[in-house]
């Protein structure tokens, strides 16, 4: 189990490394790439409930990243899977209340549940994609930078990075204890009573608020004063403004026009 | 700040759940010099030392580094003339790469990016690991971890380097190179240790910490022959002063040279 917990962590720190590499998207003023995410979100999260034509040209922005980032495709995909139950476990119940046929296959009827479930894992494929691909090719403080010269106030953005490397602290925390207790759990084998897990919790919390304290008096000792720093020079260019401009054009239309109808209308001769 | 003075006055602190750990520590340590901070466990010395760069505040006394004395308005400055180099370097790097890692206090002061960079280079040179310097700080060994740790204070040029048990959990060759890097070092040097060995070959000065208080201070040697005051604070001999166990040859007066 723990070996289990010890490769998500590392996976995690796993995202950082990949934001470090030296492609055109990740040379991009993160800027760029944060409104673009937004811009992304906001489309395809305010599609009516049943769409689902309209969701799929939008897959062609992640691909674009893809490729641009040169990204692992297989690593975000398990992200993607590791995030999959919260929402799964929206969506499960929407085929038992929904159950008006909207389409009808041939024999089969699909309900109106079934697809505006099917709309949400796509809906939550492409915005958690976006977030990852986001993070991926650009860093967690970078897009905290980001935040911060695009007006968000310092102290939520702060708050924002302590929480990210406050995972890591955490994380790290519970495998050693968990570790710890299987190593000494023989009855149990490693399973965790509800008393125990209680104590080891509150040690937890105390653990890593102590370690947390520790390293936030290594930043004050190596002179953080609040501001985000980054080594690699950024300027919002004609590129980043393509990029904004382009892609948000993009969304945009796809939003408000039915290009997919409007393609398959075309392609098919049908006037 | 000509001086690279460290000067404590009295320095009495208290925890807040009443735990007194340090009672009228005094002592002034000059521009160059590589004191030695031993004693027990619990007996201070990493109070005492969190308190040479501001983290803690006395609860009466003061803390003067350089001409100053140490307060919020020069708190940054200190700062930046004292690197603190931290017990366990997981503390101590929190970036993503080495590289991120080692220029985040230079880039915190500002400096101009290519400085940075130079910066950066230099100090990874200095501690051999200039290869590394793409390679995520978590994923190296624990004698890599230290000597990052030691480059990410090195970086920002401190005059006055702290350091909490540097040698402890290194192996013995890599302990070695950390004791060679550190002799080589011409910065003030304030060490808290138990590795007594490694002070006879760096420290000319030890200060020996007891309950909170010092208990001597004075030339390494002769504190170190002085074995009534080593036991009455928990402490022994080095062991290249102890006779050898096997063989029964009673150690030399003076300890074999560095290196």
């Amino acid at each position: 189990m723990s070996t289990k917990i010890d490769r998500a962590f590392y996976d995690i720190g796993h995202l950082d490394i990949l934001a470090e590499a030296d492609t055109p998207l990740h040379r991009l003023d993160p800027r760029a790439k944060v409104l673009t995410a937004v811009v992304f979100i906001f489309s395809v999260v305010s599609f009516g409930k049943y769409e689902i034509a309209g969701l799929l040209p939008f897959f062609f922005y992640p691909a674009v990243l893809i490729g641009l980032g040169n990204l692992p495709l297989s690593f975000l995909l398990r992200k993607l899977l590791l995030v999959s139950p919260f929402v799964i476990f929206i969506g499960i119940f929407n085929p038992w209340l929904d159950r008006q046929i909207l389409v009808q296959l041939g024999p089969i009827g699909i309900s109106g549940g079934w697809i505006s479930f099917f709309s949400l894992i796509l809906r939550f494929i492409l915005t958690v994609g976006a977030a990852l691909l986001l993070i991926a090719s650009t860093g967690f403080s970078t897009i905290c930078m980001a935040l911060e010269k695009l007006g968000a106030p310092r102290v939520l953005v702060i708050q924002l990075l302590m929480l990210y490397r406050y995972l890591f602290v955490l994380v790290g925390e519970s495998i050693r204890m968990i570790r710890a207790h299987s190593l000494r759990s023989f009855n149990g084998k490693g399973r965790i009573g509800y008393q125990v897990f209680l104590q080891m919790l509150g040690n937890l919390l105390l653990r890593t608020l102590d370690r947390a304290q520790r390293i936030h008096l290594a930043m004050l000792s190596r002179a953080f004063t609040g501001e985000i720093r980054v080594i690699r020079q950024y300027r919002f260019g004609l590129r980043e403004l393509f990029f904004l401009g382009g892609f948000s054009a993009f969304f945009i239309c796809l939003r408000f026009t039915e290009l997919t109808s409007f393609l398959g209308q075309l392609t098919m001769g049908i006037k | 700040m000509s001086h690279h003075i460290v000067e404590t006055k009295n320095l009495e602190f208290t925890y807040p759940d009443r735990t007194p750990a340090l009672r009228g520590v005094s002592f002034r340590i000059q521009h160059g010099e590589s004191v030695a901070i031993v004693g027990a466990n619990g007996a201070g010395k990493s109070t005492l030392l969190l308190h040479l760069n501001g983290y803690l505040a006395p609860t009466s006394g003061q803390v003067r580094i350089g001409d100053y004395p140490l307060t919020k308005e020069t708190l940054r400055e200190v700062r930046r003339t004292v690197g603190m180099v931290f017990q366990d370097p997981d503390d101590q790097l929190f970036m993503s790469t080495v590289f991120d890692d080692v220029a985040f206090g230079p880039l915190n002061l500002n400096l101009p990016v290519e400085e940075v960079k130079a910066r950066v280079d230099k100090a990874l040179a200095t501690v051999g690991l200039i290869d590394l310097k793409d390679r995520p700080p978590h994923r190296l060994s624990s004698g890599q971890k230290r000597r990052v740790a030691i480059a990410s204070v090195l970086s920002m040029s401190p005059d006055i380097l702290v350091m909490d048990e540097p040698t402890s959990g290194l192996d013995p060759r890599a302990r070695r190179q950390l004791i060679e890097l550190l002799a080589g070092f011409k910065h003030s040097k304030i060490i808290a240790t138990h590795d007594l060995d490694m002070v006879v070959d760096i420290c000319e000065r030890t200060i020996v910490m007891h309950k909170g208080e010092i208990r001597a201070d004075g030339p390494t040697m002769g504190i170190f022959e002085d074995a009534k005051l080593l036991e009455s604070c928990r402490l022994e001999k080095p062991l290249r002063m102890q006779g050898c166990p096997v063989c029964g040859i009673k150690p030399t007066d003076q300890p074999p040279p560095i290196g």
